[in-house]
């Protein structure tokens, strides 16, 4: 099925309020700093895609993202080094993360794009969402990190798995000195 | 030493600013505005500066958008297939002619009154030619400023604006058979390294020159790494790297007359065996001892020659094997640098290599690099913590190992065990000339016995 936008059903309704009660709950696991509980919520093949995003000539829109398993990208992790990422901050001495970032994720607009195999009874969902991540840290350094966000989501007994993240975000040179949190 | 700027000991811009006998370097250097100024005028427009390569723009009418100091310049290959950098501005009224990152083109059309020049950089189109300019214009005065000289070297591609630079190669002096660990195949073969599309490009406020003086041969913030050693990122699965050899020995090299430096890891033995690399990927454990052993036939002693972080004079930076990467430090000012970095593999290296490597670099470098972003910390609060009024009046110690450094056959140049800080004198010194010299006739025959 491919939602319309229009009129919604009751099942529509409630699995959208279903996946927007999973993504806040990701974003708050990732602001409370529980990012081991986060992990647990990547499926165990997650894809998780961040493309660096070129200035192009109108219509070469394929030039305009690196791609995936071919160019250099932001991100191209799969769940064993992301978990090696939350490691790293739990060593204490990741001098980036050291002393650690008060970090939240706003995220809306949420939208469901594909339910299979139904509405009534996804198993997995295609969704987008735009995401608002603003880190501070130290006594003044701050960054805004602002995109937009598809996700694949399957269902895992009664709550969700992440199978596939893919990250636009909204910057050419990156204007963050490093960036050492999940979006 | 309190170092004022400008003071006239010695007669020289730089006065007291850099003590390479003492190892005593001021903090205004990293800081100041009118020491900043002076840099892009004394360093950047003389020295050669790393412009990209060959493999970005494999077609004619292909380009890619690059740096040189604080401006834009055009990578371009024009019809011909010839190779040129331009500054990216319009000789009209100065509006930058491209605006992407890369493409491909039969002219770049400027947006303000439309002007065209070819990627040979002629000025070829000019609106209301005839009737506005009365074809008076002189067009072929006024193509896009192409820089001095340029220079490809086994696909990288360099230039400066300054004609009386010293060629390329004496520029680099002894530094060349390190630059070609990152440019020539794995297995010894000349040339023949590509860039991985993707250029990592990101803003640092911090001064330039703390990233140069750290590849230029800090092997001694080993502290700064603890924690992704810690975790494990080396394709073995322990520590950072795991490509080399089971009996490694490292050095400081240093050509202080031209203020390049690395540091490197040899191979303690010629015929040691080879040490699996990516030992978990047994299809391709073939082809890397295959490559191992052909790299010890074609370069007998010099395979021994791996490798390390290193900086080429003034903002070029690189690591040839793992990571295999170019990095360039473009100044924004005192206390803010774009950093750059492109990523290298062999050419004819199987897919799944490629992968394995763009994988493992995407982890390590640049500001989402697990080994990076602890190398950013620093020189952030490094800069800033120097500006203060009362900060600038200590000077940084630079005494590790002063003096120091013995000529040597192999590794090739002047070496020292680190970690020493013999190579950020060199680095330090040679900027101190460019800052002092009033052009490339005090430069360069290099002074000897320095
Ligand atoms: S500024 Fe380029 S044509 Fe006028
Ligand atoms: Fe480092």
């Amino acid at each position: 099925m491919t939602p319309t936008g229009s009129k919604a059903s009751l099942d529509e309704l409630l699995l959208m309020r279903e996946i927007e009660n999973f993504l806040y709950r990701e974003a708050e696991l990732l602001d409370e700093r529980r990012y081991e509980e986060w992990l647990d919520l990547l499926s165990d093949d997650v894809a998780y895609w961040m493309p660096m995003r070129r200035n192009v000539k109108y219509g070469e829109w394929e030039q305009e993202n690196t791609r995936p398993d071919v160019d250099m990208n932001w991100f191209d992790e799969d769940k064993g080094t992301l978990a090696l990422r939350v490691r790293q901050i739990r060593t204490g001495v990741h001098w980036a993360e050291e002393p650690i970032s008060r970090v939240t994720h706003v995220v809306s607009n949420v939208r469901l794009l594909e339910a299979t195999p139904s509405l009534e009874q996804a198993g997995e969902v295609k969704i987008a969402c735009s995401f608002i991540v603003y880190r501070n840290r130290q006594e003044t350094e701050t960054d805004f990190l602002v995109g937009r966000r598809k996700d694949t989501l399957r269902r895992a007994g009664d709550s969700w798995q992440i199978a596939r993240r893919e990250i636009m975000l909204d910057q050419n040179v990156l204007l963050a000195k490093t960036v050492t949190v999940f979006l | 030493m309190r170092a004022a700027v400008g003071s006239a000991a010695h007669g020289k811009f730089t006065g007291n600013l850099v003590d390479v006998t003492t190892g005593m370097i001021s903090r205004e250097i990293f800081v100041s505005d009118e020491i900043y100024k002076r840099e892009l005028e004394q360093v950047f427009a003389r020295a050669w500066l790393f412009i990209g390569h060959e493999s970005q723009i494999p077609n004619p009418g292909d380009f890619f958008s690059s740096r040189m100091g604080e401006e834009s310049v055009l990578l371009t290959r024009d019809r011909q297939g010839q190779i040129h950098v331009f500054l990216n501005t319009c000789r009209h009224r100065g509006m930058k002619v491209c605006r992407y990152d890369q493409g491909n083109t039969t002219i770049f059309t400027c947006p303000y009154h439309g002007w065209g020049y070819a990627t040979d950089g002629k000025l070829v189109g000019v609106p209301y030619f005839r009737e506005a300019y009365h074809e008076k214009l002189d067009r072929p005065k006024w193509g896009l400023v192409e820089v001095a000289q340029m220079e490809n070297y086994k696909g990288s591609i360099w230039a400066s604006w300054d004609p009386d630079a010293p060629a390329f190669s004496d520029y680099l002096g002894g530094m060349r058979v390190y630059l070609d660990l990152l440019l020539d195949s794995r297995d010894g073969r000349e040339g023949d390294a590509e860039v991985l599309g993707g250029i990592q490009k990101w803003i640092v406020p911090c001064n330039w020159k703390f990233a140069a003086e750290n590849f230029v041969g800090d092997a001694y913030h080993a502290i700064s790494h603890r924690s992704v050693d810690t975790v494990g990122i080396a394709p073995g699965g322990k520590g950072r790297t795991d490509d080399g050899t089971t009996r490694p020995k490292r050095y400081a090299v240093s050509f202080p007359d031209l203020g390049h430096g690395t540091n490197t890891t040899i191979q303690m033995l010629e015929n040691e065996p080879y040490t699996p690399i990516y030992p978990n990927v047994s299809e391709l454990q073939d082809y890397l001892k295959r490559e191992y052993e052909e790299r010890q036939q074609r370069l007998g002693n010099m395979s021994r020659l791996l490798g390390s972080a290193s900086t080429i004079f003034p903002n070029t930076s690189f690591q040839p094997r793992q990571p295999r990467t170019l990095a360039v430090w473009h100044p924004h000012g005192p206390t803010k640098t774009e950093m750059w970095r492109f990523v290298f593999v062999d050419r004819e290296a199987p897919e799944k290599l490629k992968d394995l490597v763009r994988r493992y670099h995407e982890l390590s470098v640049g500001p989402v690099g697990m080994t990076e972003q602890d190398d950013m910390e620093n020189w952030v609060y490094a800069t800033s913590a120097s500006a203060g009024t009362i900060a600038r009046r200590y000077p940084y110690n630079y005494e590790m190992g002063l003096g120091g450094g013995q000529p040597s056959d192999f590794p090739p140049g002047l070496i020292s065990d680190v970690p020493s800080e013999k190579n950020q004198r060199g680095f330090y010194g040679r900027w101190a000339e460019f800052m002092d010299a009033s052009g490339w006739s005090d430069l360069y025959p290099k002074r000897v016995g320095r």
